[in-house]
Formats: C-alpha cells, sequence, structure tokens
C-alpha cells in the first residue's frame, strides 16, 4: 500500500470518530426522535450490501493467482457462504472453509 | 440491596459475554495477521484495532488501502460497513437512554454484534430490571471480549510476517467476510440485497478502486429495502 505513516494515522483517527459517532448517535445525540422508515429499513441492509460486493472480485479474480479464477479458491468460498448460511454459525462457515481450502491447496500439490 | 443486584447483573453479563471470545479471539489474530503482511506498523495495527474497534470495517479499510484506493473511498466504505450500528444504538436507547452522558460513551464505544444481540435479548427476557442493572450487565457483557480483541490482535500483529505464503494467507479476508454473510441472510430481501451487491460489484470492477463498490453498496441496500416493502414485513 502507498499510503504514509501520517494518512494511516489520519485514516485510523477519522473511522475511530465516525465509527464511535454512528454508535452513539442514538444513544447520545439524536434521543428519541424517530427515523423515517426508510431510513431504518436502509441501515437493515448494509452488511449484506457492502461486505458480498467486496468479497465477490477477490473471490473470482485472487491476487495470489495473478487474478485468473483458481478453482480451490472458489469452492472454499462456496463452502464457507454455504455453512454459515445453513449453519447460521460465524465460526461453522470459516471453519468448514478453511478446511476445504487446506484440503484444496493439498490435493492440488500447493501446500 | 441495588447494590448486590446490580453486581450480580455485572457477573451475568460477564458470564454471557465469555463465550463470544471464542468468535472475537480468531478474528482478532486474523486481522493482527493481514494487517502485517499487508505492511502496516504494530502502533498503526494497535491504534486501529483499539481505537476503531470494529473487526469487518476494519478488514474492509485494510483491503481497500491495500488496493490503494482513495483516501475518502476507504473512509466511506469502511464507514458504510459500520452503519448498521446505528440501529443497534436505536435499539439500545429505550433501555439505556436515561443514563448518564459519561456511560452511555462508554456504551457505544462498546456497542458492536455481541453486545448489542445479548444485552438486547437479556432486557427484553427481564424487563424488571433497573437502569443500572442494565447498565452493569452491558458492561459485564463488553468485560471479557474487549481485551482479548485488542490482546489476539497483537498476537497476530506479531506472528503475521512469520507465516508462509503457502498458507494461502491472501484468502484470510475473502472467509472471513463469506462467514459473515452467511448467516446474515436471514430473508429474501438479505439475499437479494447481496446478489445485486455481488453483480454490480462484478459489472463496476473496471471503475477506480472502491468506486464500484459504493455504487454496489448503495444499489443492494434499495434493492433490500424495495424487496422489504414488496414483501410487506412492517417497518420496525
Amino acid at each position: 500500500m502507498s499510503y504514509s505513516n501520517a494518512e494511516l494515522w489520519l485514516m485510523i483517527a477519522l473511522l475511530a470518530v465516525g465509527t464511535f459517532l454512528i454508535r452513539f448517535s442514538f444513544l447520545g445525540l439524536i434521543g428519541d426522535r424517530p427515523l423515517p422508515d426508510w431510513v431504518l429499513r436502509m441501515l437493515r441492509y448494509t452488511p449484506v450490501a457492502v461486505l458480498p460486493g467486496m468479497v465477490a472480485p477477490l473471490v473470482l479474480w485472487p491476487a495470489a493467482n495473478d487474478s485468473v479464477v483458481e478453482p480451490v479458491r472458489l469452492i472454499a468460498a462456496l463452502v464457507t457462504l454455504g455453512v454459515g448460511y445453513w449453519r447460521g454459525s460465524f465460526l461453522a462457515g470459516i471453519g468448514s472453509g478453511a478446511a476445504a481450502l487446506y484440503l484444496g491447496l493439498l490435493l492440488t500439490g500447493q501446500l | 440491596m441495588p447494590d448486590t443486584t446490580t453486581k450480580s447483573a455485572y457477573w451475568q453479563g460477564v458470564r454471557n459475554g465469555l463465550p463470544f471470545i471464542l468468535v472475537v479471539g480468531p478474528f482478532a489474530v486474523l486481522f493482527g495477521v493481514v494487517a502485517s503482511e499487508a505492511g502496516m506498523g504494530l502502533a498503526h495495527i494497535m491504534g486501529f484495532t483499539v481505537m476503531v474497534i470494529a473487526g469487518a470495517a476494519q478488514f474492509a479499510a485494510l483491503q481497500l488501502m491495500v488496493e490503494d484506493a482513495a483516501f475518502g473511498l476507504v473512509l466511506l466504505a469502511a464507514l458504510a460497513v459500520n452503519l448498521r450500528m446505528a440501529m443497534y444504538s436505536a435499539a439500545l436507547l429505550p433501555y439505556l437512554g436515561q443514563a448518564p452522558l459519561w456511560q452511555r460513551a462508554l456504551i457505544a464505544y462498546a456497542n458492536f454484534d455481541q453486545t448489542y444481540a445479548a444485552s438486547v435479548a437479556q432486557y427484553e427476557a427481564r424487563p424488571d430490571w433497573s437502569l443500572q442493572q442494565r447498565v452493569h450487565y452491558f458492561f459485564g457483557l463488553a468485560t471479557p471480549i474487549v481485551p482479548v480483541w485488542a490482546c489476539m490482535t497483537l498476537v497476530g500483529a506479531l506472528i503475521g510476517k512469520a507465516i508462509p505464503p503457502e498458507w494461502a494467507l491472501d484468502f484470510a479476508l475473502p472467509i472471513t467476510f463469506l462467514g459473515l454473510v452467511g448467516p446474515a441472510l436471514k430473508t429474501p430481501a438479505h439475499i437479494a440485497a447481496a446478489v445485486v451487491s455481488v453483480v454490480a460489484a462484478l459489472a463496476f470492477a473496471g471503475l477506480p478502486s472502491g468506486v464500484g463498490l459504493l455504487i454496489a453498496a448503495l444499489a443492494a441496500m434499495i434493492t433490500g429495502a424495495f424487496v422489504e416493502v414488496r414483501m410487506g414485513r412492517p417497518a420496525p
């Protein structure tokens, strides 16, 4: 990454303040005033709106494989998502995904 | 005996917070490892993890900085990941809104997925609790989680550079994010939002780093809200 020392600290500071203000928002600043329904509705979907879009290119075009599809990583990603969805558990998802990844890397002689 | 009951609320919080260490610990180690592999120094990593204390957003910011995305875009995307916590803040308000300002500030600092979910569930189950008991329960929940988060990040940062590339740590971040997404796909609206996010992010992958993601996230949030309304789920 080409971020300088000072830029990194500024980023961390702004993220810290911004994140705190989000967490503090209703408890500290907004109080009891009700928010419009559509705002709450949008807020509900922020994690599933941001994270999948961020992860999709990393799964399909992994930098470790010169940005071309790599079957082992693709399968591991699908296993993580599938098991996480099926079991409703973060730990079950990443545990199965990591197992699938290392099994695949072993079988294809990459480990 | 209000004193003894608040004490027991605190310790009940500690007990109920302990199991979350199993999730938070490995996640923190991973952040330390990935951040140090990305070239961040120890002071930056620890400052990041202690001041921001939001795993998914930290990973998101890190990934975009590695891709050399513009400063403002990194900030926007990472804060967007944290926007859900405004919802947590709103959910806690009826239970903790009357606490003194310094307590509410501390609660806000420790207001993340695990403490939010566990505290609201408890407050709903114990409507007889006083404000003090609720506050102490919340602090109890945070007591084991926050130090473990910081210490385990340190462990990860220290061992990070020692891990060879064959271990495919490049893929730790995608797996972590997918592990968060899977359980979050609770309704058709969530699934629709996730699908739109993926399709749009891939379609706009040619744009400068971070721009496509913001477009995708916005489109996905609108999709989620739209599907929710169409399916007739009442607003909370």
